[in-house]
C-alpha cells in the first residue's frame, strides 16, 4: 500500500493548512480519498486474481464504492481543475466498471446457464436458417447423388478419397460391405477419433465463421459437405448396401450432420444480420447475431465431440446394424427434443 | 506563455480517444489500443503457445519412446493414448488459450497484459462470456485457418494458387482494422467487443495543499506571493493544465522558462531562484479563481478566452 504511505504522509504535513485554508477542490478531495483508496485496494486485489484475500466485506463493497468514486468524479468534473485527480478518478472508475461489469461467471456457472436453456434458446433463435440449411443440405445430398448417377466420374471430384480407398464406383459388394463392418480390425481407432474431432471442429467453426462473408460460403461448404454423401449413398446403394449403409453412417452422423447444420445457420444468420441489418446499425446488428450464433458453436463443438467419440469407438465396437440405428436416431431424438422442447429459461442471466 | 510544449495527454492522438458510457450514465474516457500494440500483444502471445508446445511435445515425445522401447513396439496402446493427449493440447492451445484468459478479471491474455492493453464491450455494458466467445472464433479464420493452410500448401507441389489463396484471405482479415475508425479486427465486429489500453494511474499529491502554496509564501525567500484579480485573470485552464505538468514534472529549464513567461505578461521583473514557490502560489491562486468561476457556471477554456470579470 504505497499509496497510503504516500498520502498519510502528505495529508499529516498539510492538514492543518488545509482545515484552515484549502481550495473547495481540495477538501473535496481530501474527504473522499479514503474511499478511492480503499476502491483502488480491491480492484488492484481483483485484477491480479487474489479474490480470496478479498473479505465479504469488501466483495460487497466493491459496486457500493464503485458508485460513490463515480459520482465522486461527476462532481470533480464539475468542480475542480486539478487535472491529476480527474485523471486518476477516471481511470479509476474505468477500472472498477471493468471488474463490476466484467464476465464474473465461473466456468461453472456459465456451463450450468449453457445447459440450463441459453444453448436451446440460441438454437430456436436461429430457425429461419435451420430451415434454410436443412434444405441446402438435403439438397446438396440429391445433387450428389444425380451427378454421380449420370456420370460415374464425378465420383472422384465429390469424394475426396487416398488412392487406397477401395469404395469407388465398380468395387463389389463384398469389399463395400467390408468397409462398413471391419472396424475392429482397424489400426489405431482412437487416433482416428480424436483426428476426426479435431477436423471436424475446424470445418464446423469455419462454416461459422465465414458466415462473416454474408453467408455465401456456408451455404457451398453445406453443399459441398453432403454431395459427398449423396455420391457415396449412390454407390452403396448400387450394391444393394442402403440398409447398412445407412446405419453405418446414422450412429454418429446424425450428431454430426446436426452439428454441421447446426454451424451453418450459424453462419447464415451472422451472414444474413449483416446483409439484412434492419433498423439496427450494421455494427450492432453483427454484434447480436454474432454472439448468439457464439453459443450455438459452443455447442457446436460439444456435438462434435459426441460425434467423434461415436465415429472412433462406438462405430468400431457395434457392429449390428439395428443396434447403429437405435443408437443414431435415438442421439437425434435427444438432440430434437432438447433443442426445440426443451424450454426453460437460462438461470443466473448476465445481464443486468 | 511562450515556452509552452504541448501537454503530453496531447500526445495521445485524438482519433483514438473514445468515450464510453457506462449503465449509470456516467461518460469515461478511453484511449483504444493501437494497432501496434496489438500486434505486439499478439506475438507475445503466439510465442507463448508456441514454446509451451513445443515443451508438451518434447515432453510426449520423450515418454513415447520411451514406452516404445520398453515394450518393444509390442503395446501401442500407451503410445496411442500419448499420441491423443497431444491431440487434445494442440486443440486446447489453439482454442482455449486466449479464452481463459480473456474471461479472467483482466479481460487479457498474457501479451495483452504485457503490452496495456485489454477488451472491453463496445456499448458500455457488461462484457459477457458470449462476446468473448465470439470473437476467438472468429480469430481461428482469420489467423490460425490461413496459417495452417499456408503451411500445407508449402507442402506440396505445384500449389502456389493454394498459397496465393491462403496469403489473400490472411491479409483480408490482418488489414481489417485499417478500414474501420475503432480499429476493430473481425471477431471484434462480430463479438461486440474492442480492445483499449488498461488503465493504472496512481493518485498524484495534490499541488495546492502544500505550505508554500495555500499562503503563497516562500519557504525560501520568505516572499508572500499575492495575485490580484486582473493578474489571475490572463489565464484560463489550458493554461493551468500545463502550469500542473510543469510544476508535477519539476524540471528547472522548463519552471524557469514558465516563470519568465508569466512574470511578462504580470509585468512584474523575473527573479530568479524562487520559481518553484512563485509558480506554486500562482497556481493554487490561479485555479482557486478558476473553480469559483466553474460554481458560478463561468468557464475560461484558455487565455483566448474573453475575460469573465
Amino acid at each position: 500500500m504505497a499509496l497510503f504511505g504516500l498520502f498519510s504522509g502528505k495529508a499529516s504535513a498539510s492538514d492543518a493548512a488545509v482545515e484552515a485554508a484549502a481550495l473547495r477542490s481540495d477538501r473535496f478531495r481530501q474527504e473522499r480519498e479514503a474511499d478511492w483508496t480503499r476502491l483502488d485496494t480491491i480492484v488492484t486485489r481483483l485484477e491480479a486474481g487474489r479474490t480470496r484475500r478479498l473479505s465479504d466485506a469488501d466483495v460487497l463493497a466493491l459496486p457500493v464504492l464503485y458508485r460513490t468514486v463515480a459520482s465522486s468524479l461527476s462532481v470533480a468534473r464539475e468542480t475542480s481543475l486539478d487535472a491529476a485527480t480527474l485523471a486518476y478518478l477516471e481511470g479509476l472508475v474505468q477500472r472498477a466498471w471493468f471488474q463490476v461489469y466484467g464476465p464474473r461467471v465461473t466456468l461453472w456457472g456459465w456451463l450450468r446457464r449453457f445447459f440450463g436453456g441459453e444453448w436451446s434458446r440460441s438454437v430456436r433463435g436461429l430457425w429461419p436458417e435451420l430451415i434454410a440449411a436443412l434444405a441446402l443440405m438435403v439438397a446438396g445430398a440429391v445433387v450428389g447423388w444425380l451427378l454421380v448417377a449420370g456420370d460415374q466420374d464425378w465420383y472422384f471430384s465429390l469424394v475426396p478419397g487416398g488412392f487406397l480407398d477401395v469404395r469407388v464406383p465398380g468395387a463389389s459388394r463384398e469389399v463395400l460391405r467390408g468397409t462398413l463392418f471391419d472396424g475392429a480390425k482397424q489400426d489405431g481407432l482412437t487416433v482416428f477419433a480424436a483426428y476426426l474431432f479435431s477436423h471436424n471442429a475446424g470445418i464446423a467453426i469455419l462454416c461459422f465463421a465465414l458466415g462473416f462473408a454474408f453467408g455465401v460460403p456456408p451455404l457451398l461448404l453445406l453443399i459441398q459437405n453432403t454431395a459427398t454423401l449423396g455420391a457415396m449413398l449412390w454407390l452403396f446403394h448400387g450394391q444393394g448396401l442402403t440398409y447398412e449403409f445407412v446405419g453405418w453412417l446414422s450412429i454418429h452422423g446424425t450428431t454430426e450432420l446436426l452439428a454441421i447444420l447446426l454451424a451453418g445457420a450459424a453462419g447464415l444468420h451472422v451472414g444474413r444480420s449483416m446483409a439484412f441489418p434492419g433498423k439496427r446499425s450494421l455494427i450492432e446488428a453483427a454484434a447480436e447475431a454474432g454472439q448468439r450464433a457464439a453459443v450455438v458453436m459452443a455447442g457446436v463443438v460439444l456435438m462434435l465431440v459426441c460425434a467423434g467419440l461415436l465415429e472412433g469407438l462406438g462405430r468400431q465396437l457395434i457392429e449390428a446394424t439395428p443396434a447403429r440405428y437405435a443408437i443414431g436416431y435415438g442421439m437425434l431424438t435427444f438432440w430434437l427434443f432438447y433443442f426445440f422442447a426443451f424450454r426453460r429459461d437460462p438461470q443466473g442471466s448476465e445481464s443486468e | 506563455m511562450t515556452a509552452v510544449v504541448l501537454p503530453r495527454k496531447l500526445s495521445v492522438r485524438s482519433d483514438r480517444r473514445r468515450t464510453l458510457l457506462t449503465p449509470e450514465g456516467i461518460a469515461l474516457p478511453i484511449v483504444l489500443a493501437s494497432r501496434g500494440t496489438r500486434l505486439g500483444a499478439l506475438l507475445i502471445d503466439l510465442l507463448i503457445m508456441f514454446v509451451s508446445l513445443l515443451v508438451t511435445t518434447l515432453i510426449l515425445a520423450y515418454g513415447g519412446i520411451r514406452l516404445w522401447g520398453d515394450t518393444k513396439g509390442g503395446e501401442p496402446g500407451a503410445v496411442q493414448f500419448l499420441i491423443i493427449a497431444w491431440l487434445v493440447v494442440v486443440w486446447l492451445t489453439r482454442y482455449a488459450y486466449f479464452l481463459v484468459f480473456e474471461l479472467g478479471p483482466r479481460g487479457a491474455t498474457p501479451g495483452k497484459r504485457i503490452t496495456g492493453i485489454r477488451i472491453a464491450a463496445r456499448n458500455g455494458g457488461r462484457l459477457t462470456a458470449e462476446m468473448v466467445l465470439a470473437r476467438n472464433l472468429l480469430r481461428d479464420i482469420e489467423l490460425f485457418l490461413p496459417l495452417q493452410l499456408l503451411i500445407s500448401a508449402r507442402g506440396i507441389e505445384g500449389t502456389d494458387y493454394a498459397g496465393l489463396t491462403a496469403g489473400l484471405w490472411f491479409l483480408i482479415f490482418a488489414l481489417f482494422p485499417f478500414f474501420n475508425r475503432d480499429r476493430l479486427r473481425a471477431g471484434d465486429l462480430i463479438a461486440g467487443t474492442w480492445v483499449v489500453e488498461a488503465p493504472k494511474r496512481k493518485l498524484e499529491a495534490a499541488l495546492s495543499t502544500s505550505g508554500p502554496a495555500l499562503r503563497g509564501t516562500s519557504s525560501t525567500t520568505g516572499v508572500s506571493y499575492r495575485f490580484t484579480d486582473a493578474e489571475l485573470a490572463i489565464y484560463g485552464e489550458y493554461e493551468l493544465q500545463t502550469l500542473e505538468r510543469v510544476l508535477r514534472e519539476g524540471r528547472p529549464e522548463a519552471m524557469a522558462a514558465v516563470h519568465e513567461a508569466i512574470c511578462r505578461k504580470l509585468g512584474w521583473n523575473p527573479g530568479a531562484g524562487d520559481e518553484r514557490a512563485f509558480l506554486e502560489a500562482y497556481y493554487t491562486q490561479l485555479r482557486a479563481r478558476l473553480e469559483s468561476g466553474m460554481r458560478m457556471g463561468r468557464r475560461k477554456a484558455d487565455k483566448n478566452t474573453p475575460g469573465t470579470g
